[in-house]
């Protein structure tokens, strides 16, 4: 049983397409990164597979249901991106009032707000709270019930360093545990490491998904290699000159290295070539990171797709 | 039903948290203790007037209290939650909207109605213990009627106040709009009957006219309070028309109940339709 399925799915709004056409999935034990500058539909996303709106077109399945249904939205955990909560109430307060509504045991409030590290705060008033308080709170609220999908916009967003990593260790487990967890995010270097699949949206479609590899296929984007010398440099530039690749752009940087950009297919045969020349010292490799990934599929079309029309 | 009560569970407890419950009944009952004592006043005197007076006082001055009361407890109901960004993350959990709007009213009525029942319920045992020779089971039924009828008349004014919260979408406006239907029903409805009285020179239809009594719940409720006694020399102005209405009082809590299941239905009507 997949967590959730859209199928060609479309999404009109006012005559606008906010959404055309997305296949999308995610199966449970996964974690899957969802990209997208504002406005990409990414929201529209979330809501749909919520159930706070129907599609125009096209089929989505949560949890083997429809989108909605109260047994659906029952094993599900939300985290939206900024939720004042009610400000005279106390942590354990809301916490508890959310806990009723969702049908989770009362007992879960305190073991919650301990572990999302509000045990302290928990019977102070929200007003008082941080923004990285309020965020866990909101975390702590997502997890009632043990979700079997979770749905998280900016979980980081207000949070320390420590808090994000011990987030995403937390997260870590409950994949394990069989959770399959979407991630809304602009800190994609952050994300990075913890996504199993990522998707990226641009205006209402879907550029790319898929893992970290693939997408790295799709892109096709070059790997830079880092080279240092053996000898000289200017032996190493020859070996590289005489490897019959398509390879790129060749730098000398400052302190005596070499900088190669390579296309992918074509890395291993230039190494074993460098590497057999006996004419580099020690080799560092590059791949196109998360981000990286990101604005090639997203940058193409310059910065009014990234900030709406400015 | 257990997540439209855990709603409703909220809501009263926010009333007693803000103190919103204990001081609409210590309003009630200063007002009704107030009036019981110097009803008498204009003739001259200080005391107990008598049971017909002093409901008609405190319906009198109901009709201003017991809507604005209604209006500013649920104005924000719904625009509330959305300004807070909670309404959106309900909306996730396994709740219908209408079993979050009927929580909230349920939570808001037993509010009204509570403070209702502690302040104008002290007021009455009060004069039965105080006051020397008046007629207990008289003040008592008076009383009972004038309480059930202040709750449905509050009611009416939560659910109008709902079919404004569901449909704007800052709370400012809300607050404005609730005003704005304060003034209409509590002080322009009466104004504009009287003035189409004098204008028409009694062409208006004769049979119509008092029927125009029953678009106001504030009328009704006061028709409810006063005519019950059977004397109408209390009714003035516009109200005199009660006297032509063909409906007895059955008729008249049949009016203030539709006056809030109407609006209750509107509301879950224009909510079901609200985009999140």
């Amino acid at each position: 049983m997949s967590c959730f399925r859209l199928e060609n799915v479309s999404y009109r709004y006012d005559k606008s397409l906010v959404l055309h056409g997305i296949d999308l999935r995610l199966e449970p034990g996964e974690i899957l990164g969802l990209f997208g500058h504002n406005g990409a539909g990414k929201t529209t996303s979330i809501k749909l597979i919520l159930g706070l709106m129907q599609p125009t077109q096209g089929t989505v399945s949560v949890l083997g249901g429809h989108a909605g249904d109260p047994q659906v939205t029952q094993h599900i955990g939300y985290l939206p991106e900024n939720v004042m909560f009610y400000p005279q109430l106390t942590g354990r307060e809301i916490l508890s009032h959310f806990a009723r509504l969702k049908g989770a045991s009362l007992r879960q409030v305190p073991e919650l707000l301990e572990q999302v590290g509000l045990g302290d705060a928990m019977d102070a008033r929200t007003k008082t709270y941080s923004k990285g308080m309020r965020q866990r709170l909101g975390l702590a609220q997502a997890l009632l019930g043990k979700p079997k999908l979770l749905m998280l916009d900016e979980p980081t967003v207000g949070l320390d360093p420590v808090a994000t990593a011990d987030l995403y260790r937390l997260l870590r487990d409950l994949r394990d545990e069989g959770t399959g967890i979407v991630l809304c995010s602009h800190v994609l270097p952050g994300v990075e490491p913890y996504i199993d699949r990522a998707a990226i949206l641009t205006e209402g479609s879907l550029k790319a998904a898929g893992d970290l590899a693939a997408l790295r296929r799709q892109a096709n984007m070059p790997v830079t290699l880092s080279l240092d010398p053996a000898h000289s440099i200017t032996a190493l530039e020859k070996v590289i000159d005489s490897a019959a690749t398509a390879s790129g752009l060749m730098i000398k940087t400052g302190n005596g290295r070499l900088r190669v950009d390579v296309q992918p297919r074509e890395k291993m045969a230039l190494l074993q070539t460098v590497m057999a020349s006996g004419e580099v010292a020690d080799v560092s490799i590059h791949q196109p990171s998360l981000e990286d990934i990101y604005v090639h599929f997203i940058g193409s079309g310059g910065l009014a797709h990234r900030g709406g029309s400015r | 039903m257990n997540s439209i009560w855990t709603i409703a569970r909220k809501e009263l407890s926010d009333s007693l948290r803000n103190r919103w419950l204990m001081a609409i009944s210590l309003v009630f009952a200063t007002l009704a203790l107030g009036i019981a004592w110097f009803g008498a006043a204009a003739s001259g005197q200080v005391g107990y007037a008598s049971t017909p007076a002093t409901i008609a006082s405190l319906a009198s001055l109901g009709i201003f209290l017991i809507p604005l009361i209604a209006l500013l407890l649920a104005y924000d109901a719904i625009v509330g939650e959305e300004e807070g960004g909670t309404l959106l993350l309900l909306m996730t959990y396994p709740l219908s909207r209408s079993q979050l709007l009927l929580g909230k009213f349920l939570g808001h009525g037993l509010t009204l109605a509570l403070a209702t029942l502690i302040g104008f319920g002290v007021a009455g045992i009060a004069i039965a213990l105080l006051v020397e020779d008046v007629a207990i089971t008289n003040l008592a039924i008076a009383m009972f009627r004038f309480i059930a009828s202040t709750v449905l008349l509050g009611w009416g004014f939560i659910a109008l106040a709902y079919v404004i919260s569901v449909r704007v979408s800052e709370k400012p406006i809300a607050a404005g709009l609730a005003l704005a239907i304060w003034f209409f029903f509590v002080l322009i409805f009466d104004l504009m009957l009287l003035g189409t009285l004098v204008a028409s020179e009694g062409k208006f239809s004769a049979e119509l006219l008092p029927w125009l009594l029953m678009l106001n719940p504030t009328d009704i409720y006061r028709l409810l309070n006063i005519v019950a006694f059977g004397d109408t020399s209390q009714l003035s102005g516009v109200l005199s028309l009660g006297t032509d209405l063909p409906i007895g009082a059955a008729g008249l809590w049949i009016g203030l109940v539709l006056w809030f299941a109407i609006p209750l239905a509107a509301a879950l009507l224009l909510f079901r339709n609200r985009r999140i």
